[in-house]
C-alpha cells in the first residue's frame, strides 16, 4: 500500500468529495431560501430597531457636529484654565456659520442642559455676531469675554468641552440616577429626586413575586392536569387557557371592574362582613392591582412548561418512591420535584422576564405606586420625547433580562429549560 | 425454619373500578413463605390489579389483605415494607445507581457505614458492582432491569412484586435474566410475586402459577401440573399448545369417557364432565401424539399431512385427523429416519389419559 491516501473516484471520475459537496449544495441552498424570509424579517424587526436604539441612546454628535473647530483647538487645551485664543477663535468661527444657519438656539437649549446659564450667554453672543459688533481684526477672546461675565468662567468651558465625544454614557447614568459631575467624573442625583433607582427596584420586585405567585399557584394546577383523565384535563386545560384567547385590554379592564372599591370583590367582602361599608380596602392603583392582574395573565406562561414536563414523568416513579417506602412527601420532594425543575426554570424565566417588560396592565391598574419601568419608558416616548433616554433605559431592561438569562443558564443550565 | 404458608393472603377480595365492573372476583389465594408465585394472564385479566392491591395502591373493594396474619388494608404503601419491580423500572432518571439504591435506605435512616455495605451487597448479587455512579439513563435495559431488582431487594422486604419486569426486554437477554431471578430467589429465600402475562416465562420461574382469567383465579397449581394437568380449557389454551376436538360424552365409566365428535369417537380422561349427554372439549398436547405407535394406546387414527414446518430442534407436523384440519403434531428432529411429506397418510396415537376432556368451549 502507499501512503499517500487515495482519492475515490464517483463512476464519472470526479473525485467524491466535489460530488459530494454538489450534491449537498443545492440542499443548503434550498434551506436557506426556506429560512431567508424568516432571518429578513427578524434582522428587520428584531436587529435593526436593536442596533438604532443602541445608537440613538449613545448618540451626542450634535454639538460635536456644531462646534467642530472649536474642539478640535481645544485638544490642546489642558481644561484648567480659560482657553487659548485660538480656542476663541475657533468657537467664533464656528458660532458665526451656526448664526447663519438660524441653529445657535439649539445649541443653546443642548449647552443649557449641561450646565445652567448658557441659553442666556448665547443669545446674547448670537446678538453682538448678528450686529456684526465683534472685530475680526483684533482680539477675538477679549472681545467674547466681555459679552458676559460667565464666558470668563473657565466652568462653562469645561461644559463644552465635554460635549466634545460624539458618544456618551450620560443618559444611561441617568437611568441609574447618577450623572457626569463638572469636573467629569460621576454624581449621584440628590436622594429626594432617585425615581429611577426606586422603579428599577420596583420592577424587580413585582416580577419576582409575580413569578412566585405564579408558581404556586401554576405548580398544583400543571400537576392536576398532567394527572387527570383526558375528559377532565382538557376542560381544565380551555380553562387555563381561556384567557389567551380573550383580549389583554379586556381581561385587564375586567380586572378593574372587579377590584374598584366599588367593585365586585369589594361589594362581596362587604356583604360577608369582612369590611366595613365605609371601609373599603384599596385593591387598584397601587401594587395590589398589578400583583392580582398580572398573575392571572401570566399564570399560563408558568402552567404550560410545567405541564409539559409533567406529563412526562411516569405515576410509576412516585409510586416506586412509595413503595421503597418513602411517605407521600418525601416521593413528592425526593423524586417528583427534581423532576419538574426544568419545567418549573422555564416557566420561572418566562413568567420572570415577561413580568419585568410588562406595560398596559400596570399602566391601567397600577396608579402611581404600581408602574414599572416600561411605563417610565413609554412616558418617556410619549411625553417628553427624550427618546435616547427611552433607548437607554429600554436597552438597559433588555441587558438585565440577558443577565437574568446567563444566571439562570450558570445555576441550571439552559439545556434543563423544557418550554413544550 | 417453619414457613409460614399463609403469610399473603386474599380473603374473599373484589375489586371493582367503576362500580358497574367486577375487575377481581371473590380473590381466594394464599402464598407461602420464600414462595416464588406467578400471577399469570392475558391483559385485563385483573393480575395486575392484585398486585396493586397488594403493593397498596388500590384498595380492595371488598374483602381483606392479610400479610403475616396482618390485615394490610389501611396500611399506606410506604408503611408496608413491600419491594417492587415495576414494569419500566422506574429507576429514578436524577439519581445515580448508589442512589438509587440508597433511597429506601435513607428513607429508612440507615446508618451511611450500613447503607453503603448493603448497596454493595445488592449491586454484587445483580453482578453490577462498579456502576455506582451510572445514571440509569447510561445503562442498558438489561442493566437497569437488574438495578431495578436490587433496588426492590436491598431493604430486605419480606414480600417482592414485580409487574412484567422483563416485557421490554429482547427474547435473549429475558430468557438470561429469567434464570438470574430464579436463581437470586433461591439463594435469599424472599417471597416474590410476580405478574407476568408470558406462559413460558411463568413456567420457567414460578413455584406454583395462579392462571387468571376473568378476575378469576382458573387454575393455581405447580408448573408441571399446570401443564400436564390443566383443570379447564382456558388453562389448556392459554399455557403451551394444544389440540381440541369438540364433542359430546356418550359413555362414561372410571376414568375413561368416549366422546363423539362430528363422525367419529374417541376415548378421553374425563376432568370435568360428570355424566353422559354433557358437551365437552377435549385437550391433547401435541407431543403426546405419536406416529407410528406401537405400544398398546387406546385412540389410533390414520390422518393425511396438510403442512410440514421445520423449526430446528424439531418439526411441526400440521394433519388432517378427525374431521379437523388443524390438528398439530410435534416431531423431534433426532429421529432422522422418519420421512414426512405432504398429503401422506400417516398412524397417529395416544394414551386416552393425555387427552382430558374438559368443560366446552
Amino acid at each position: 500500500m502507499s501512503s499517500e491516501t487515495k482519492q475515490i473516484l464517483t463512476t464519472d471520475g470526479i473525485p467524491l468529495e466535489v460530488s459530494l459537496k454538489k450534491a449537498e449544495k443545492k440542499n443548503k441552498i434550498k434551506a436557506f431560501l426556506l429560512v431567508a424570509p424568516l432571518l429578513l424579517f427578524l434582522i428587520i424587526t428584531y436587529v435593526f430597531p436593536i442596533g438604532e436604539m443602541f445608537s440613538r441612546s449613545i448618540d451626542d454628535k450634535m454639538i460635536t457636529n456644531m462646534l467642530p473647530k472649536t474642539f478640535k483647538e481645544m485638544e490642546k487645551w489642558d481644561g484648567q484654565e480659560l482657553p487659548s485664543e485660538e480656542v476663541f477663535t475657533a468657537f467664533y468661527y464656528d458660532f458665526k456659520v451656526l448664526v447663519e444657519k438660524q441653529e445657535h438656539g439649539k445649541l443653546g437649549q443642548r449647552l443649557n442642559k449641561e450646565k445652567n446659564g448658557f441659553n442666556s450667554i448665547t443669545k446674547k453672543l448670537f446678538r453682538q455676531v448678528k450686529r456684526k459688533k465683534i472685530d475680526e481684526s483684533t482680539s477675538i477672546k477679549k472681545q467674547i469675554m466681555k459679552v458676559h461675565k460667565r464666558w470668563r468662567n473657565v466652568e462653562y468651558w469645561q461644559a463644552i468641552k465635554r460635549t466634545a465625544p460624539p458618544y456618551t454614557m450620560s443618559k444611561y447614568l441617568k437611568g441609574m440616577d447618577m450623572y457626569y459631575a463638572a469636573d467629569g467624573s460621576i454624581a449621584q442625583v440628590e436622594e429626594d429626586r432617585r425615581i429611577h433607582r426606586i422603579l428599577w427596584l420596583r420592577t424587580l420586585e413585582i416580577a419576582f413575586f409575580v413569578t412566585l405567585f405564579c408558581f404556586l399557584m401554576g405548580y398544583p394546577i400543571a400537576h392536576l392536569l398532567a394527572t387527570l383523565p383526558m375528559k377532565y384535563s382538557n376542560l381544565l386545560m380551555i380553562c387555563v387557557l381561556l384567557p389567551f384567547w380573550t383580549s389583554l385590554l379586556v381581561r385587564t379592564a375586567s380586572w378593574m371592574i372587579l377590584l374598584q372599591q366599588q367593585g365586585v370583590v369589594n361589594d362581596f367582602f362587604v356583604m360577608i362582613g369582612l369590611v366595613a361599608d365605609d371601609n373599603r380596602p384599596e385593591m387598584m392603583y397601587n401594587k395590589v392591582g398589578t400583583y392580582v392582574a398580572m398573575t392571572q395573565i401570566l399564570l399560563p406562561f408558568m402552567v404550560l412548561p410545567l405541564y409539559s414536563v409533567m406529563k412526562t414523568i411516569s405515576p410509576s416513579l412516585m409510586r416506586a418512591g412509595k413503595s421503597l417506602g418513602g411517605t407521600p412527601f418525601v416521593a413528592f420532594w425526593k423524586v417528583y420535584f427534581p423532576l419538574t425543575i426544568p419545567g418549573i426554570g422555564a416557566g420561572c424565566l418566562l413568567v420572570f422576564i415577561l413580568a419585568i417588560g410588562y406595560y398596559i396592565t400596570p399602566a391601567l391598574v397600577g396608579g402611581a405606586s404600581g408602574t414599572l419601568i416600561s411605563n417610565q419608558i413609554a412616558f418617556h416616548m410619549k411625553q417628553t420625547l427624550d427618546w435616547s433616554f427611552a433607548s437607554a433605559m429600554g436597552l438597559m431592561l433588555l441587558s438585565g433580562v440577558l443577565v437574568i438569562y446567563w444566571i439562570y443558564n450558570k445555576l441550571v443550565g439552559v439545556d434543563n429549560i423544557k418550554l413544550g | 425454619m417453619s414457613k409460614n404458608p399463609e403469610f399473603v393472603k386474599f380473603d374473599k377480595v373484589d375489586k371493582s373500578y367503576d362500580g358497574k365492573v367486577l375487575v377481581v372476583k371473590d380473590l381466594q389465594l394464599d402464598i407461602a413463605e420464600g414462595e416464588f408465585i406467578t400471577m399469570l394472564g392475558p391483559s385485563g385479566s385483573g393480575k395486575t390489579t392484585c398486585l396493586m392491591m397488594l403493593a397498596g395502591f388500590e384498595t380492595p373493594t371488598h374483602g381483606e389483605i392479610l400479610l403475616d396474619g396482618n390485615i394490610i388494608s389501611n396500611i399506606p404503601p410506604h408503611k408496608r415494607g413491600i419491594g417492587m419491580v415495576f414494569q419500566n423500572y422506574a429507576l429514578f432518571p436524577h439519581m445515580t445507581v448508589y442512589e438509587n439504591l440508597a433511597f429506601p435506605l435513607r428513607v429508612r435512616k440507615v446508618e451511611k457505614n450500613e447503607i453503603d455495605k448493603k448497596v454493595d451487597k445488592a449491586l454484587s448479587m445483580v453482578s453490577l458492582s462498579g456502576f455506582e455512579t451510572r445514571m440509569p439513563a447510561q445503562l442498558s435495559g438489561g442493566q437497569q432491569q437488574r438495578v431495578a431488582v436490587a433496588r426492590a431487594l436491598v431493604f430486605d422486604p419480606a414480600v417482592v412484586l414485580m409487574d412484567e419486569p422483563l416485557g421490554a426486554l429482547d427474547k435473549n437477554l429475558r430468557e438470561s435474566m429469567q434464570y438470574e431471578i430464579k436463581h437470586i430467589h433461591e439463594s435469599i429465600g424472599v417471597t416474590v410475586v410476580y405478574v407476568t402475562h408470558d406462559q413460558s416465562e411463568a413456567l420457567t420461574m414460578s413455584n406454583r402459577i395462579a392462571v387468571f382469567n376473568d378476575g378469576k383465579v382458573q387454575q393455581l397449581s405447580d408448573p408441571a401440573e399446570l401443564y400436564e394437568k390443566p383443570v379447564n380449557s382456558f388453562v389448556a389454551e392459554f399455557i403451551g399448545e394444544n389440540n381440541t376436538f369438540n364433542g359430546e360424552v356418550v359413555d362414561i365409566a372410571n376414568d375413561k369417557c368416549k366422546v363423539k365428535l362430528a363422525n367419529s369417537e374417541i376415548l378421553a380422561n374425563p376432568i370435568s364432565v360428570k355424566s353422559k349427554g354433557e358437551k365437552t372439549t377435549v385437550s391433547l398436547r401435541p407431543e403426546r401424539a405419536l406416529i407410528n405407535p406401537t405400544d398398546k394406546m387406546d385412540n389410533m387414527f390414520t390422518g393425511k399431512i396438510e403442512e410440514v414446518i421445520y423449526h430446528g430442534d424439531h418439526t411441526r407436523v400440521r394433519l388432517n385427523l378427525l374431521g379437523s384440519s388443524e390438528f398439530i403434531l410435534k416431531v423431534p428432529n433426532s429421529t432422522s429416519n422418519l420421512e414426512l411429506k405432504v398429503s401422506q397418510d400417516i398412524n397417529i396415537g395416544w394414551d386416552s389419559t393425555d387427552a382430558r376432556a374438559l368443560d366446552p368451549k
